[in-house]
C-alpha cells in the first residue's frame, strides 16, 4: 500500500507526485511551474517556445493557471479562478503516445476496465498564442479529464516536428478519484482527522479574495497601462537582442516572452472586469498574438530553437 | 474470383467524419482499380472510431492485355514529323512501326503498342499509397518523427519535412490481403510513410490484447467480434437503439429517440454497452428541451420520459418524437465502450456526476434568466427609446442587447438597430395580415431578447422557444409569446409556418428585413454559398404568404425596407418612418412614390437622387426576381409546370401593357414625363413597362393562384384549343415584329373584309372586357373562361381568313387584330411560354 500522503486516490499531492513519477520514467524532465501568471500550462515557455524548432524536448510540470473570469467567490463547487494543470510535452510525439497516456491514467488509479475512457474529437486552438492542433478531449465516464493535442502550429509557426501535448485537469481528476463533489473538500495531503489539509484550507480564502480583486477591485486604467507597457517592452527587448549578423543568434527571447505572457494575463483581467467590447477584444487578442509570433520567430534564432544546427 | 480486404487503422477518427470517409475510401479504391482495367462484383465499406475497412469481392486477378494502334504520319512525311511520332508512341526506330496503305491517303505509319495485363496485387500496391496520402479529410494533421524537417532523424526515423503524410489523426497500420477463397490470400505489399502493409490488426483498445492475424473479410469480422469490436456501424446502432429501448422499458420509461445522436454515439464506441444513469428530480424544473440538449450536447446521452402507453402495447408504444408522450424523467441512457468489471456501476455513477454538474449550471441559467439584471440603470436609455418595461426580465434582456451594441453584421448595424427596424415593419405589416399592430410591435421588440438569456447563450438552438417560455412567465399575451417563437419559422421546407396573425407579421418583418439588408450590401447567395440562409428566408416568405393566403404587394415593401439599409443614417430613418405614416405606398405608382421620397427627405434628396434610381430601384427589382426564382422552385416542388409559372410571370409584360393607342392615352404621356424628370438618372434602364410588370407580379399569392387557374384551364379541351389558336397568332406576329414592325395600332372595323374578322373583333371586345373585369376581381378561372370563348372565333378566323392580304392596310389591320388577341390573353399569361 502506498502511504496515504502519496496515494493518488487519497491526496491531491499524491496525484501530482504519481504523475511526476510516471512521466519521469518515460524520460521527461520534471520541471517546476513557471513563476508568472498564465492562463494555461501551454503558456509556460517549456511548451510554447520549446514546441518550436527541430530539437527533441520531453518535459512535464504542474502549472498553476489563472482564469480571472471563472472566479465564483469560492461558492461554486466546480469553478476556480486559480487551478492546476498537469502538462506533458513530448517532441516529436512518440508513436505510442495514446498508450503512454492511458498508462498514466492507470498509474493514478483509473482502471480502463472499470472506467469508460474515450477519445472525443477536439480541435484545440489558442487565438492569443497563434497556436492550433488536432486531438481529443479524453473522457473518463463522461467527464473530460485531459486534453490531448498534436501541435500543428505555435506562435503562428509550423511545428516541425510535431509535439504531443497532454494537459490534465488535476482538480477534476482528484475529485473523481477521491469521490468528492466539492473541490474544496478534496484531501490535499492525505492526512486524516486533525492532520487532514483540504483544498479549501489551502485555497478557499484565495478564491474569495481574488474573485473580489478580479471582478471589483482591479484598476482598469492601470491594467490598460500595464498592457501597453508589456507590449512596448516585449518589442524593445526583442530588438535589443536581435542577432548581429546574418545567421547570428538572438540574444534575448525569454525575457521578451515574459512580457507577452504578462500582456495576455492583463488582457484576461480586463476581460473579467467587463471593460472590453466585442471589437476591443479582437484587437487585444491580435496584439498578444503578434507578440507571441515575434517571440516564436526570435526563438528559432536561438540555440534552444535549433539555430545553426540540425536536430539532435 | 479473389477478394480484397483493406483496413486503415487510425487513432480515434472524429465520429462526424467516419461515414463519409469510409464511402470516400470505397470510391477512391474502386475507381483506381477500374481505371487500371480491373473489374469487381461488389464493394462494401465499414467503419469504427479506429478503422476504415473496405471489402471488395470478385475482383479480377489481372487486367486484360491491351493492344492499341496509333496512327502516324505518311511515309513521305518530313523527318521531324516522323521523329515526333516515334517519341509519342515510344518507339526506338521507324522499323518498329508498321506501314498501312490507304487508297485515298497513301501509305502511312502505324505504331502498335501492346500493353500486357498486370497482376491485381501490383495495381493495388501501386494505387494505395497515393489514395492514402491524398485522402480528402475535412481537417488533417502531421505527427511524429516524420514531421521533422528534412535531414533530421529521431529514433531512426527520418524527417520528411513538407512531404510528410497528413491524415485525420495518426495512421497506425494498414492491412491489405488479396486472394481467392480457396487459397490463402497474400498480403499486398506497399509502404506509405514508414507504415508497411500487412495482415495484422488489433481488437478493442481495452478488452483485447495483442495483434490479430487476418486472412480475409469473413475471418476478419469474426475475429474482431471476438476481440470486442462490432465492425458494422449499422449493427452498433441497432444494438444501442434496441438495448436502450429495452433498458428504458424495464424501468417503466421510454427512450426519447434521436437519430443524429445515435449516429454520433455509434461512432464513439467499438463495443457498445448501454447503461442507465440518474440525476436529482429537482432538475426537472428546467424546461425539457434544455435538459435534453444539456445531456445530449455535452454528454452524448439520451433522455427518457415517463411512459404513457400501457406496458401491454409492447414495442410499438416506445416510438415517438421528442415532445410527445409523457414528461421527461430523471433517468438518462448512456452508451459506454466497455463491459465493465462491476457491471457499469462506476461508469453510471461518473456520468451521473457530470450530468448533475451540467444540469446545475442549466438550472442556474434558467433561474437567472427570470431575475432582474444587476445593471438596470445603465439600460434606461435603451429601454426608453424602445418602449420597454424594465420591470420585466425579457424587456431587460432586450434593453441590454441594445445597450451592449452587439453587432448583427458589420455593414448592417447592431442587433438593437435591427430590432427597431423589425418592430416598425411588423407594426406596419400588421393590418395587412389581420394582426393587432401593437401586439405585432411588442412581439418583434421581444423576438431577439432571448439572445441575451443565459440559456440561449449556452444552447443557441433553443432561441425563440426560450423567448416564448420567458414571455409567458412574465405574463405576455399568448399571441405575442407565440410570435416570439414562430418569427424564426419556417426554418426549412418541412417546418410549419406561423399561423397566428401576430406571428405572421413578426416573421415576415424579420425575413424581409434580412433579405433587403443583405441585398442592399450585395451579399447575395451564389451557387452553393448561402451563408446567411437567404434562400430559406425567401422561401419562408413565400410559404407564409401562400399557406396563410396573405395578399401583399412586395415591391413597395422591399423598396421601403431596403431604403433603411441603404441610408444607414438615424435622421433619415426617422424621416422615412414618419413619412411612411402619411402615405399608403402600396397604392402608389413608382414615380409618384419617388417624388414623395424627395419631398420628405428634403436636404437628403440630393444623395437620394444620386443613389436611389440606381441602387434602390435596381436592387429592389433584383430581390423581387430572386423571389420569383424561389417561387418557381416552390411551385415546381408543389407539382406545378415550370412553363406555366414562366407564362404567368411573363404576363402583364410588354405585350399587354403597351398602351393601346386611343384607349389609354395617359400611360404613354406618363412614360415621357418620367423620362423628362431630373430624378431619372437610372430610370432610363427601367422602362415603364418593366416597372408596371413588376408591380403587377409582386403579389406572390396572386401569382400562385394564376398558375393554378392556368393549369386547370389547360387541362380542358377549350384551353388546349385556345392555346393552339393563340400560339398561331403569336407566331405570325412574332415574324413580323422581327422585322421591326409593330401592330399595336387600334383595329379599324372599316377595313374588315370578311365576317370572320368582324366576329372575332366582336368576341374580343366582349371577352377582353369580361376577362379584365374578372382579373380586377382576381377571379382568374373566370377570366380564362371568358377568354376561352374566343376559341371559336379564333379558329374560324384562321380557317377562313388569309392574314397576308394584298392590300397593305387590310393586312396591317388583321395583324393588329392578332396583336389584340395576344394582349387579351396576355392579361393572364404569356401563352408563348407554354409548351405543347
Amino acid at each position: 500500500m502506498t502511504a496515504l500522503h502519496l496515494d493518488p486516490t487519497r491526496s491531491f499531492q499524491g496525484l501530482i507526485l504519481t504523475l511526476h513519477d510516471y512521466w519521469a520514467r518515460q524520460g521527461c524532465a520534471i520541471l517546476q511551474p513557471y513563476d508568472m501568471e498564465v492562463g494555461a500550462g501551454t503558456f509556460h515557455p517549456a511548451t510554447t517556445l520549446r514546441a518550436l524548432g527541430p530539437k527533441r524536448w520531453n518535459a512535464a510540470y504542474v502549472q498553476p493557471s489563472r482564469r480571472p473570469k471563472d472566479g465564483r467567490y469560492g461558492e461554486n463547487p466546480n469553478r476556480l479562478q486559480h487551478y492546476y494543470q498537469y502538462q506533458v510535452i513530448l517532441k516529436p510525439n512518440p508513436t505510442n503516445l495514446q498508450e503512454l497516456y492511458l498508462g498514466s491514467l492507470e498509474a493514478i488509479g483509473i482502471d480502463p476496465l472499470l472506467h469508460d475512457i474515450r477519445f472525443v474529437e477536439d480541435d484545440w486552438e489558442s487565438p492569443t498564442l497563434g497556436a492550433w492542433g488536432l486531438g481529443w478531449e479524453c473522457w473518463c465516464d463522461g467527464m473530460e479529464v485531459s486534453q490531448f493535442t498534436y501541435f500543428q502550429q505555435v506562435c503562428g509557426i509550423e511545428c516541425a516536428p510535431v509535439a504531443g501535448e497532454l494537459t490534465y485537469g488535476l482538480e477534476r481528476i482528484a475529485m473523481y478519484v477521491q469521490n468528492v463533489d466539492n473541490v474544496y473538500d478534496l484531501n490535499f495531503n492525505g492526512g486524516e482527522g486533525d492532520d487532514k489539509v483540504t483544498y479549501g484550507d489551502v485555497f478557499l480564502q484565495a478564491e474569495q479574495e481574488y474573485s473580489r480583486y478580479n471582478f471589483e477591485i482591479a484598476d482598469t486604467d492601470v491594467l490598460r497601462r500595464h498592457f501597453e507597457d508589456a507590449e512596448t517592452a516585449c518589442a524593445a527587448i526583442l530588438t535589443a537582442g536581435e542577432p548581429e549578423g546574418e545567421g547570428g543568434l538572438h540574444a534575448c527571447v525569454l525575457p521578451a516572452y515574459d512580457q507577452c505572457i504578462k500582456a495576455s494575463h492583463v488582457f484576461n483581467l480586463l476581460d473579467a472586469r467587463g471593460v472590453i467590447s466585442v471589437t476591443d477584444r479582437q484587437s487585444y487578442i491580435l496584439r498578444v498574438r503578434n507578440l507571441a509570433r515575434q517571440c516564436g520567430e526570435a526563438f528559432l534564432k536561438t540555440e534552444a530553437g535549433g539555430a545553426g544546427k540540425v536536430a539532435a | 474470383m479473389p477478394d480484397l480486404l483493406l483496413e486503415l487503422r487510425s487513432e480515434e477518427i472524429p465520429a462526424r467524419m467516419q461515414r463519409k470517409a469510409a464511402g470516400d475510401l470505397r470510391k477512391m479504391v474502386t475507381d483506381a482499380l477500374v481505371d487500371a482495367g480491373l473489374t469487381y462484383e461488389g464493394a462494401a465499406e465499414h467503419w469504427t472510431p479506429r478503422r476504415l475497412t473496405l471489402d471488395i469481392r470478385g475482383l479480377t486477378s489481372r487486367s486484360a492485355d491491351v493492344r492499341e494502334e496509333r496512327k502516324g504520319p505518311r511515309t513521305d512525311a518530313p523527318e521531324k514529323a516522323i521523329a515526333g511520332f516515334l517519341r509519342g508512341a515510344g518507339l526506338d526506330s521507324i522499323e518498329q512501326a508498321e506501314v498501312k496503305s490507304d487508297p485515298k491517303k497513301g501509305d502511312f505509319y502505324i505504331a502498335v503498342i501492346e500493353k500486357p495485363g498486370r497482376a491485381a496485387e501490383e495495381i493495388i500496391a501501386e494505387a494505395m499509397p497515393g489514395i492514402i496520402r491524398s485522402f480528402p479529410w475535412p481537417k488533417s494533421m502531421r505527427w511524429g518523427p516524420a514531421s521533422g524537417p528534412k535531414g533530421s532523424t529521431y529514433n531512426g526515423i527520418e524527417g520528411q519535412g513538407g512531404e510528410t503524410m497528413r491524415w485525420v489523426r495518426p495512421l497506425q497500420s494498414v492491412l491489405c490481403t488479396f486472394g481467392p477463397e480457396t487459397e490463402d490470400p497474400v498480403v499486398v505489399d506497399f509502404e506509405v510513410d514508414a507504415i508497411r502493409s500487412g495482415n495484422m490488426t488489433v481488437g478493442h483498445r481495452f478488452h483485447a490484447g495483442g495483434e490479430i492475424t487476418v486472412r480475409r473479410f469473413d475471418d476478419y469480422v469474426g475475429k474482431l467480434e471476438k476481440a470486442n469490436v462490432v465492425l458494422s456501424a449499422e449493427r452498433r446502432k441497432d444494438i444501442i437503439l434496441h438495448d436502450a429501448k429495452d433498458l428504458a422499458f424495464a424501468n417503466g420509461l421510454e427512450l426519447v429517440e434521436d437519430e443524429a445522436l445515435l449516429e454520433e454515439v455509434s461512432g464513439l464506441v467499438e463495443w457498445p454497452v448501454v447503461l442507465l444513469g440518474e440525476f436529482e428530480e429537482e432538475f426537472l424544473e428546467i424546461p425539457d428541451e434544455v435538459i435534453r440538449l444539456t445531456i445530449k450536447t455535452n454528454q452524448k446521452c439520451f433522455v427518457t420520459r415517463q411512459r404513457i402507453s400501457s406496458p401491454l402495447d409492447g414495442e410499438g408504444g416506445s416510438h415517438g418524437e421528442p415532445g410527445e408522450g409523457g414528461s421527461l424523467s430523471n433517468k438518462f441512457i448512456l452508451v459506454s465502450n466497455i463491459e465493465a468489471k462491476d457491471g457499469g456501476k462506476e461508469i453510471a455513477r461518473g456520468n451521473g456526476k457530470v450530468v448533475r454538474a451540467r444540469l446545475a449550471d442549466a438550472l442556474y441559467f434558467w433561474r437567472t434568466d427570470q431575475q432582474d439584471l444587476p445593471d438596470l440603470d445603465d439600460l434606461k436609455a435603451s429601454a426608453d427609446e424602445l418602449g420597454l418595461d424594465l420591470s420585466k426580465p425579457l424587456d431587460q434582456r432586450m434593453a441590454r442587447l441594445d445597450h451592449l451594441i452587439v453587432t448583427f453584421h458589420a455593414k448592417l448595424g447592431t442587433q438593437g438597430e435591427r430590432v427597431r427596424r423589425i418592430a416598425a415593419l411588423a407594426e406596419e405589416l400588421a393590418p395587412i395580415v389581420g394582426a393587432d399592430p401593437a401586439k405585432a410591435r411588442r412581439a418583434a421588440l421581444l423576438a431577439k431578447a432571448d439572445l441575451q438569456t443565459e440559456v440561449v447563450q449556452e444552447f443557441p438552438e433553443v432561441q425563440g422557444a426560450m423567448g416564448k417560455t420567458y414571455a409567458l412567465l412574465q405574463g405576455e399575451d399568448e399571441s405575442v409569446a407565440t410570435a416570439i417563437e414562430d418569427h424564426y419559422r419556417p426554418q426549412g421546407p418541412s417546418d410549419a409556418v406561423p399561423t397566428d396573425p401576430v406571428a405572421i407579421a413578426a416573421a415576415l418583418a424579420d425575413k424581409l428585413d434580412t433579405l433587403t439588408g443583405f441585398w442592399a450590401i450585395d451579399e447575395k447567395p451564389t451557387g452553393s454559398k448561402d451563408p446567411y440562409a437567404l434562400r430559406r428566408a425567401a422561401l419562408g416568405v413565400i410559404r407564409i404568404v401562400a399557406e396563410n393566403g396573405v395578399r401583399l404587394g412586395l415591391l413597395p415593401k422591399i423598396r421601403f425596407y431596403m431604403s433603411f439599409h441603404l441610408m444607414r443614417d438615424k435622421d433619415i430613418e426617422n424621416k422615412l418612418r414618419n413619412w411612411h405614416e402619411l402615405f399608403d405606398i402600396n397604392e402608389m405608382p413608382e414615380e409618384e412614390w419617388l417624388q414623395s421620397y424627395r419631398r420628405v427627405l428634403g436636404p437628403h434628396a440630393k444623395e437620394m437622387e444620386e443613389r436611389f434610381p440606381l441602387e434602390l430601384v435596381s436592387k429592389s427589382a433584383d430581390l423581387l426576381s430572386f423571389f420569383h426564382d424561389r417561387l418557381k422552385v416552390y411551385l415546381r416542388d408543389q407539382g406545378a409546370r415550370h412553363d406555366l409559372i414562366d407564362a404567368v410571370l411573363a404576363s402583364g409584360g410588354e405585350a399587354s401593357l403597351s398602351p393601346r393607342a386611343g384607349e389609354m392615352p395617359g400611360r404613354a404621356e406618363r412614360g415621357e414625363d418620367r423620362n423628362g424628370e431630373p430624378l431619372s438618372v437610372g430610370s432610363a434602364d427601367i422602362s415603364p413597362a418593366r416597372g408596371e410588370n413588376q408591380q403587377q407580379n409582386d403579389d406572390l399569392l396572386l401569382i400562385i393562384r394564376r398558375v393554378q387557374a392556368l393549369g386547370n384551364f389547360l387541362d380542358t379541351e377549350e384551353g388546349q384549343n385556345l392555346l393552339a389558336g393563340t400560339k398561331r397568332a403569336t407566331n405570325i406576329l412574332a415574324k413580323e415584329e422581327q422585322q421591326g414592325l409593330s401592330f399595336d395600332q387600334p383595329v379599324d372595323p372599316a377595313l374588315f373584309e370578311q365576317d370572320e374578322e368582324r366576329a372575332l373583333f366582336e368576341a374580343l371586345e366582349a371577352q377582353e372586357k369580361a376577362a379584365a373585369e374578372a382579373i380586377e376581381a382576381e377571379d382568374y378561372g373566370k377570366a380564362l373562361a371568358a377568354l376561352s370563348k374566343l376559341r371559336g372565333p379564333v379558329d374560324a378566323f384562321f380557317d377562313a381568313v388569309m392574314v397576308n392580304a394584298e392590300i397593305a392596310s387590310v393586312r396591317a389591320n388583321r395583324l393588329a387584330l392578332l396583336h389584340r388577341i395576344r394582349n387579351a390573353i396576355g392579361q393572364v399569361a404569356d401563352f408563348s411560354k407554354i409548351s405543347g
